[in-house]
């Protein structure tokens, strides 16, 4: 039986802003069960009482002085952009402007 | 073909000071190799030509006119292209970023670049560092020297093929479950991964942040301490690198393992462990009696539920850290004419290779409302158990010595229909990332098809001296690490 449904590997294609094709979504349904399947060897073990470790080191803040310093100049910023102008990214419009 | 580049990286620098041979002749020998070697091993995405060339010079130049070098002058170095080079392709084998050119360099690259190696080129990997064969890069599979039949490992196995084959004499390479260390043992080469924030990780390309952590390969433990030395210490440009002193790895790799406890952990030498690896690692640990250490039998309780751990905590951390692939601020664009967030998935689509898409799902679902407690909160608490065992385990013993992998390189597309058997292979490395300590591998012997064995050792958090210490002992006992692979007698 399958860990999860064509209708939730949709939903997290959707959430992972990926155009998947009908093909790749039932390929990831098949894949993803199979590694979930042997994941939920998790559940075998009792972490009731052990605090999650999202950090190996235990690294608490890090402050820095608010300083201003120099960044990288704007051409520089925009170098790799596959669509700018000469100050500016550019996108497709983003606001309905009827 | 020269065989300068086959030399150890302190060798190299011994005769170049010696006036012997000029950093020109070793850059000219370490790029004649390379194109050579590679159109067959496929170690590079990119070759620095230029720039090594210019920096030979100058390295000469400085010489002949006794000013100083630093401590890797004129030593051909490969950079896993995962780490940006300013106006140097930084690519992560991946057609997504294939034409990113960094405005900057990444920290490693420039205290490298201080320390007067040369850079050769970028090497593959692979895709975002994601894999444990090469073989999901999105241009070509590296091959390993060894037997060209055979994968090198992963994710970096472009660097440790690098080394291996002598295109380069020194590699960087970033480990997230075990992508140096596996590699390292595959193609029977020094593979170090440091504890995590000894090494900054600003300009690597970020995969897993709270695991990445980059380290070097190397053709003996004497350069690994010598790279660590130059690579280590604190970056304010990344925030969770170490405020910790860096000690002179150097001065302490001749004192030998006299009454060193050595903990051999009984889960790493379970089913599924190939006989001819566990014959080689347990003869590794009988050389360690013979100088004088302790061996001590140890249990690391938790150690079958790493993998899973990884593979919840890893692809979390990816989808999130993936999601700046947008098509808008650098990176593959769609052609569609299409609106803000088709354009987003559109180009996510097009540019990521289908184990990028597997991992960014995975990892998605897992901090997905509704099954983020049952999976990503439950991974987490799961890692602090494997953490307690090593926490417990040194009390016991003051390193950890067990496989790199439970077999030797496999062949090409043998694990590649089937992603959870290829996660499998990193069952030895994934631990040392999930507690943030650090590891490295050296070669021990040879095993099946007379491919090169990975012996690990483990040690406390920055206790980097002591690990060094421990892997140069057994170096110094045998010559495992002496032996080349054909493509060098070519």
């Amino acid at each position: 039986m399958s860990q999860i449904d064509l209708a939730t590997v949709q939903h997290v294609a959707t959430l992972s802003r990926l155009a998947l094709s009908e093909e790749e979504l039932k390929l990831f349904q098949t894949q993803l069960s199979n590694i979930l399947e042997y994941i939920d060897k998790l559940k075998a073990l009792d972490t009731r009482n052990v605090e999650p470790l999202s950090h190996p080191l235990g690294l608490r803040n890090v402050f820095r002085e608010d300083e201003v310093k120099p960044s990288a100049p704007r051409d520089e910023a925009l170098s790799n952009a596959p669509a700018k102008t000469d100050e500016a990214y550019k996108v497709p419009v983003v606001v309905d402007q009827s | 073909m020269t065989s300068l580049p086959t030399l150890p990286a302190h060798a190299l620098t011994a005769r170049l000071l010696a006036g012997d041979v000029s950093a020109t002749e070793v850059a000219e020998a370490a790029l004649e190799r390379t194109r050579a070697l590679d159109p067959e091993l496929g170690s590079f995405n990119t070759l620095m030509a230029d720039a090594a060339l210019a920096k030979a010079k100058d390295i000469d130049a400085r010489i002949a006119a006794g000013k100083p070098v630093g401590p890797l002058a004129g030593v051909p170095l490969a950079i896993k292209d995962n780490m940006c080079t300013r106006g140097v392709p930084t690519t992560c084998s991946s057609k997504i970023l294939e034409d990113f050119v960094p405005p900057y360099n990444a920290t490693v690259v420039e205290l490298l670049d201080r320390a007067d190696a040369v850079p050769i080129g970028k090497t593959n990997l692979d895709e975002f560092a994601m894999g444990s064969s090469t073989e999901n890069s999105g241009f070509r599979p590296t091959r390993n020297p060894w037997d060209l039949s055979r994968a090198p490992g992963g994710s970096s196995g472009g660097s440790a093929a690098a080394v291996a084959s002598a295109e380069a004499v020194i590699a960087t390479g970033s480990d997230t479950g075990g992508s140096i260390r596996q590699p390292a043992a595959f193609c029977g080469v020094v593979g170090l991964k440091p504890t995590y924030g000894r090494v900054s990780r600003y300009g690597l390309v970020a995969f897993a942040s709270s695991l990445d952590q980059i380290g070097t390969f190397t053709r003996d433990v004497r350069d690994a301490a010598i790279a660590l030395g130059v690579i280590a210490g604190h970056d304010p440009r990344d925030s969770t690198s170490a405020n910790v002193p860096v000690p002179d790895y150097v001065a302490s790799l001749d004192d030998g393992v006299k009454g060193v406890r050595i903990g051999v952990p009984r889960e790493y030498f379970a089913e599924g462990i190939e006989p001819s690896v566990e014959a080689a690692v347990r003869a590794a640990a009988d050389v360690y009696r013979s100088l004088g250490a302790e061996l001590v039998n140890i249990s690391l309780p938790h150690t079958e539920y790493a993998v899973a751990i990884y593979y919840i905590v890893a692809t979390a951390e990816a989808s999130s850290n993936l999601a700046r692939y947008d098509g808008v601020h650098y990176g593959h664009r769609t052609k569609d004419d299409v609106d803000i967030v088709e354009l987003y998935s559109r180009s996510r689509a097009e540019g990521f290779g289908p184990e990028v898409k597997r991992r960014i799902m995975l990892g998605t679902f897992a901090l997905s409302s509704g099954f983020y407690d049952a999976y990503y909160l439950k991974a987490l608490k799961a890692r602090a158990m494997i953490k307690k065992d090593f926490d417990e385990a040194w009390k016991k013993v003051d390193c950890v010595l067990c496989p790199t992998s439970p077999t030797v390189a496999f062949k090409f597309g043998e694990r590649t229909e089937d992603p959870l058997s290829m996660y499998l292979s990193d069952i030895y490395t994934i631990s040392c990332n999930l507690a943030g300590l650090p590891g490295i591998s050296v070669n021990c012997g040879k095993g099946e098809g007379g491919m090169p064995v990975g012996l690990q050792l483990m040690a406390k958090p920055f206790d980097e001296a002591l690990l060094l210490r421990i892997a140069h002992a057994f170096q110094s006992a045998t010559t495992h690490h002496l032996g080349q692979p054909s493509v060098l007698s070519a």
